[in-house]
């Protein structure tokens, strides 16, 4: 009778947990979308800061071809051939990008349409990125929960929905591929581990399904595809091979490849590159080693190592022979097979070696140390433990968490960008570390406080204090987002209070099944994990300390670093706020006074924009698959007068757009990427080389500069009657005067 | 003498092995030959690209993989109804080929989009 009264108690207190992991996981969402939201609203959230604009650059194609895909329908979308990007080449957009980002938009805008709600397909676009930020902390949570349980789950989704890491790549406006794909990326593992704890083919079949969702939206998927296998390898060597294992690796290499083939700007490649490689060969092994377990449970230990001497010495030579075919395949390609990008992961150096173009970007480069700490923030300290925390078991889950923070560490010290990779596997491990932190520590204090914890001061503390700990956690995140951010402790207190009483009640019913059950030993054994009561207070409040720093950083971050589009530029002086706006009243006004099918030349960075603002043709643009193209460009730029204009007339070229900041101050123009021009299109045409621009190998645009440099294009173009704005010609940017004052342009004219 | 000696190991191993296998449940036994029978025509078909050819290689490529994935799914399937796996002891066997089902369609949908 009062058994199952305390069953049906403990029923309950599962279903009131339930309901308060989803009502925060609702706020975990609302708080991830809303972070975002600063570049937006500005911090009081009376003014607006800025427009909801698409933000960058590669946004503005995705906004283009997502126009192009609502208008026209998904047919003409497949065969759309672009001809006002890469005059006079053009492009075929349906077959050379990753369509997952913009089937998106489309999709939810169509929806959103068919229900009488007429939102542009701008605003679309603009909320896609939060939208789907909130979607990855919902997956990060599932991830977790697969691995540590609830409670590192709650607290892993609170860290990724406001990791700085990924707000920088999808707050309101960065509309790009990255947006989705990071939580595809999530989703994917999560489906991964709940299909290899589970082993339900279903779970698998939804991973595929998931993966190509991934192949749609992002390049980076050739990481799925490297660290699953990786993962699987791992377990057949350490021994934790199961069938569970097969169900979840060989489907999905199956249906995974194919899928991956359907896309058309994968393709063939799916099975060609040597990126896919490992995944076929670790799924050949796999299927022998299942053969080999299938063969050992049907036979006598003694039969089998019969077989296993037998199978050996004939396998040796069918394995040597299949693998000097394969290397001798993969040899036979010039770069192994493998792509520009993926070689430039493996050997750091390789980009800066052979390809500029890859180089140049600034997203390519290496980190620093501070970015580290810009974009993970406390998460950097967190991380170590978590890796400790998952050894504590070692499950199948726990070593793919392992794993893929130890490969995203070395990814995101090889390109900057890839930090992104590795922001959900910190926030992965810190809150699997926090979570069991808060554990020991809650479960100390209750250990110590028999008043607190009723009658069971041994048995106090299971899994699920860890669980109510980080709900605390998430509760008082939530209340730190909000503008009065005065009295969060009193919050935590109450809920440790709760989390105090809460686990207590089950243990009365624990402790009626078990009181002769218990022996002496686990007891001591409890004994041991528990700390005195004044270390676990303190080290309570400095975790709690930690995570506040976090949320003002992220929040920081969020609003003052991340949030800044490109286009429209601030900058704060004493009277007040200044806002440029040049880049749109530039494109805006190619839009108005020229030609419809005038071809403009810029440095690429501009191509997207061009396009899509002011919808005229381009030479070369931000997808550069072309770089012989490029370095023509860059040639020209870096070329006289004369010659340049040759090189423009040859392309039908009627304006040139370059973009100067040496007056307002603004650091990133052409001038400061002429060394990269040089360098490409040196590395195309020989005549132009990067010693002539450079002074004793300094860079330099004053007196002291080199002639070549004084007489190249860009350097007239950008400070053609610069003189004339404050008579010295003092350039804000190099922070010096420049060389060349009072010169005519001959060949080319300023437009007013 | 070694050699005399090999041969008989391998003849009691294959002897033993064909005794185990025969105690094999006979709806296994068809799941078996059915990977089987998918195995030898992903060879076939294999043998037959490296004779002709690969150019419509989308269709070798469906064939050979539409193929290869009926015979991971079947054994996946195999695993899954085996009385003798403790661990998928509470999945029936109805669910099991329900999976298997949903599984199938999927990898077929996708190859019918393939072939070309």
């Amino acid at each position: 009778m009062a058994a199952s009264e305390d069953a049906k108690a403990s029923s309950l207190r599962y279903a009131f947990g339930n309901v308060i992991a989803f009502f925060i996981l609702l706020l975990i969402g609302i708080l991830a979308f809303s972070i975002r939201l600063f570049s937006v609203k500005s911090r009081d959230l009376q003014v607006i800061k800025y427009e909801s604009v698409i933000h960058e650059f590669d946004p503005y194609f995705n906004y283009r071809v997502t126009q192009y895909l609502t208008k026209n329908g998904i047919y003409d979308f497949w065969n759309w051939f672009d001809d006002r990007t890469w005059y006079p080449l053009g492009r075929v957009i349906g077959g050379t990008v990753y369509p997952g980002l913009t089937l998106t938009a489309g999709t939810l805008w169509w929806i959103l349409n068919s229900l009488n709600i007429p939102l542009s397909v701008e605003t679309v676009c603009v909320f896609t990125a939060p939208i789907f930020s909130a979607n990855a902390a919902w997956a990060t949570y599932l991830l977790t929960k697969e691995v540590k349980g609830t409670g590192a789950g709650l607290t892993a989704a609170v860290l990724l929905a406001m990791v700085p890491s990924y707000i920088s790549r999808s707050v309101a406006g960065s509309y790009d591929n990255e947006a989705v794909a990071i939580f595809a990326l999530i989703f994917t593992f999560y489906l991964y581990i709940k299909t290899l704890n589970t082993g339900s083919l279903f779970y698998a079949t939804l991973n595929a399904i998931a993966y190509f969702y991934m192949v749609c939206s992002w390049g980076g998927y050739t990481f799925i595809i490297n660290l699953i296998p990786m993962h699987v390898l791992l377990c057949i060597v350490t021994g934790r091979y199961s069938s569970r294992l097969y169900i979840a690796y060989a489907p999905l290499v199956v249906l995974g490849t194919l899928l991956a083939a359907l896309v058309p700007v994968v393709g063939f490649n799916a099975v060609m590159t040597s990126e896919h490689f490992a995944s076929f060969l670790v799924f050949i092994i796999i299927n022998v080693v299942a053969l080999v377990y299938y063969i050992k449970g049907i036979l006598l230990p003694k039969m089998f190592k019969v077989a296993v001497t037998l199978v050996i010495s004939v396998g040796l030579v069918v394995c040597v022979a299949v693998i000097a075919v394969l290397i001798a395949l993969v040899a036979s390609s010039p770069t192994m097979g493998w792509s520009g990008r993926s070689l430039s992961l493996l050997d750091p150096t390789y980009a800066s070696k052979y390809i500029p173009i890859i180089a140049s970007v600034s997203e390519h480069q290496p980190p620093t140390w501070p970015s580290y700490f810009m974009d993970i923030n406390v998460l950097a300290f967190l991380v170590p433990a978590g890796i400790i925390a998952c050894f504590s078991p070692l499950s199948d889950a726990s070593s793919f968490v392992v794993l893929y923070i130890a490969t995203s560490v070395y990814f995101s010290g090889v390109m900057v960008r890839l930090m992104l990779v590795f922001a959900p596997a910190a926030c992965i491990t810190s809150g699997i570390a926090l979570s069991a932190a808060f554990d020991v520590f809650t479960r100390s204090i209750k250990f110590q406080l028999p008043g607190l914890s009723g009658n069971s001061p041994i048995d106090a503390g299971d899994t699920s204090s860890g669980g109510v700990v980080a709900q605390n956690e998430t509760v008082k995140t939530e209340k730190k987002e909000d503008p009065g951010k005065e009295r969060p402790s009193r919050k935590t207190e109450k809920n440790e209070d709760l989390s105090k009483e809460r686990p207590s009640r089950k243990n009365k019913k624990k402790e009626k099944e078990n009181v002769e059950k218990i022996s002496v030993k686990p007891q001591e054994e409890k004994r041991l994990l528990v700390l005195p009561l004044e270390a676990s207070v303190i080290a309570i409040f400095l975790l709690v300390l930690l995570g506040a720093f976090y949320v003002v950083h992220c929040v920081w971050a969020a609003a003052e670093a991340y949030s800044a589009p490109s286009i429209v530029l601030t900058s704060h002086s004493h009277d007040g706020l200044h806002v440029f706006d040049d880049f749109r009243e530039a494109y805006a006004w190619l839009r108005h006074n020229t030609e419809v099918d005038d071809k403009v030349a810029s440095w690429w960075d501009y191509g997207y924009q061009t396009t899509a603002m002011a919808n005229r043709t381009v030479i070369v643009d931000n997808n550069t698959w072309n770089n012989t193209h490029i370095a023509t460009v860059g040639t020209a730029m870096s070329s006289p007068e004369k010659p340049a204009w040759e090189i423009f007339n040859s392309l039908d070229v009627k304006y040139v757009l370059v973009v100067f900041g040496g007056l307002v101050g603004y650091p990133s123009d052409d001038i400061n990427k002429f060394l990269w021009m040089v360098r490409i299109g040196g590395g195309v045409f020989p005549h132009i080389k990067e010693p002539d621009y450079l002074r004793d190998g300094q860079y330099r645009i004053d007196s002291e500069a080199t002639p070549t440099m004084l007489n190249c294009l860009m350097y007239k173009l950008s400070y053609y009657r610069f003189v004339e704005t404050d008579g010295k010609g003092f350039d804000r940017v190099r922070q010096t005067e420049i060389g060349k004052k009072y010169f005519k342009l001959t060949h080319f004219e300023e437009v007013r | 003498m070694g050699k005399s000696a090999t041969t008989k190991d391998a003849q009691a191993l294959f002897h033993s092995l064909r005794s185990a296998y025969a105690a094999t449940p006979t709806n296994l036994k068809i799941i078996d030959l059915y990977v089987m029978f998918a195995v030898v025509t992903a060879l076939i078909q294999v043998v037959y690209m490296a004779i002709v050819g690969s150019f419509p290689f989308n269709s070798f490529l469906s064939g050979v993989l539409s193929c290869v994935g009926t015979a991971v799914l079947a054994v996946c399937l195999r695993i899954q109804v085996n009385k003798e796996n403790k661990e998928f002891k509470d999945l029936p066997p109805e669910r099991a080929f329900a999976d298997f089902v949903l599984c199938n369609l999927v990898l077929h949908l996708v190859i019918m989009n393939f072939l070309g």
